[in-house]
């Protein structure tokens, strides 16, 4: 890769209408890691020569149908696709996660929650997949806590792409307990296997429905989520 | 013509809304309630003589957008009398 300083790396935050996470996300890259923004609207086609391309949280197209199901027709996606087969580093948060599986750019889909309710809390993540684009600075088995906010995280896949998904490490975070147990109670949405982000295969598209970007500096009362942003930075000096 | 999609959680795939609707119905007093699956209905006015040929074009809606085939199953009716 290019010899850049990491501080020029540039984010494209794509916002659809109904993204409402699209300013965290910003104020991340340019605020706390001192990179290039820019917001991508969703029916522009070009990322305006990003590095990382992150999927906000929020409510796309109101979730009508499915949650992500209309936002993956809009224009920006194929060029989102585009960048992803190339090896760009993409990162979908929450809503942007939903979107990346409705458009195939990550296997499997979420349902409602068991509780048919919308969870709002901190849960904390066993790390299990430090080879990502977006989780390098972490280190293997870690605790984090970051935020939940979701109706629709319960993941699921069918039982060969679970199969697959956990033989080639693709299950990047699963919800745990303090002590890193994963178990029934610390599972907020009943999530196959725990699971509360993945990657695909190649490790540059990472989905996660828990918030790294409501839980990125210290103001905050945690700063676990930055390293996420800042493992992409890294990931592209050195792949 | 008339065109209604159903689409509906898969066989086996845990249907959240579907379990609280049985225990709700078990709650009310029918008890011989034993299971409940919830899905939704899509009502499609569509253009076109053929019926073969709109349920073709149909399926291809659901597989596209209408229902994530990842856990959802769905059907098509053509009603060319509606």
């Amino acid at each position: 890769m290019s010899a850049v300083p990491a501080t020029r790396r540039r984010f494209a935050i794509v916002v659809f209408p109904g993204s409402n996470c699209d300013q965290d996300c910003y104020h991340v890259a340019r605020e706390l890691l001192g990179c290039e923004a820019e917001y991508v609207w969703h029916r522009d086609t070009d990322l305006k020569g990003a590095d990382v391309v992150i999927l906000p949280g929020g409510f796309a197209y109101g979730d009508y149908l499915r949650a992500g199901a209309l936002a993956r027709f809009s224009p920006v996606m194929e060029t989102v696709a585009r960048f992803a087969a190339d090896g760009g580093p993409v990162l979908g948060i929450c809503n942007g996660f939903q979107v990346l599986l409705e458009a195939g750019l990550l296997p499997g889909a979420v349902r409602v929650n068991r509780g048919l309710r919308y969870v709002c809390r901190d849960v904390h993540l066993r790390v299990e997949n430090t080879g990502t684009a977006f989780t390098r600075l972490y280190r293997p088995g870690e605790v984090v806590t970051m935020p939940i906010g979701h109706m629709e995280g319960n993941y699921t896949a069918p039982p060969e792409t679970l199969t697959e998904l956990e033989h080639s490490g693709e299950v990047v975070f699963r919800y745990c307990d303090p002590e890193g147990r994963v178990t029934d109670e610390a599972n907020p949405n009943g999530a196959t296997a725990g699971i509360a982000g993945i990657s695909n295969r190649e490790g540059n598209v990472v989905g996660l429905m828990p918030h790294p970007d409501r839980s990125a500096e210290p103001l905050l009362g945690n700063d676990a989520g930055r390293k996420m942003f800042e493992s992409a930075v890294l990931a592209l000096a050195a792949p | 013509m008339r065109v209604e999609v159903r689409v509906y959680p898969k066989e086996g795939v845990l249907d959240p809304q579907g379990k609280a609707i049985a225990s709700a119905l078990g709650r009310l007093g029918h008890s011989s309630v034993t299971d409940v699956r919830a899905g939704k209905v899509f009502f499609l006015e569509v253009r076109g003589e053929d019926p073969v040929v709109v349920e073709a074009e149909t399926r291809r809606m659901a597989e596209e957008l209408l229902a994530n085939t990842v856990i959802e199953g769905y059907d098509v009716r053509v009603r060319p009398e509606a």
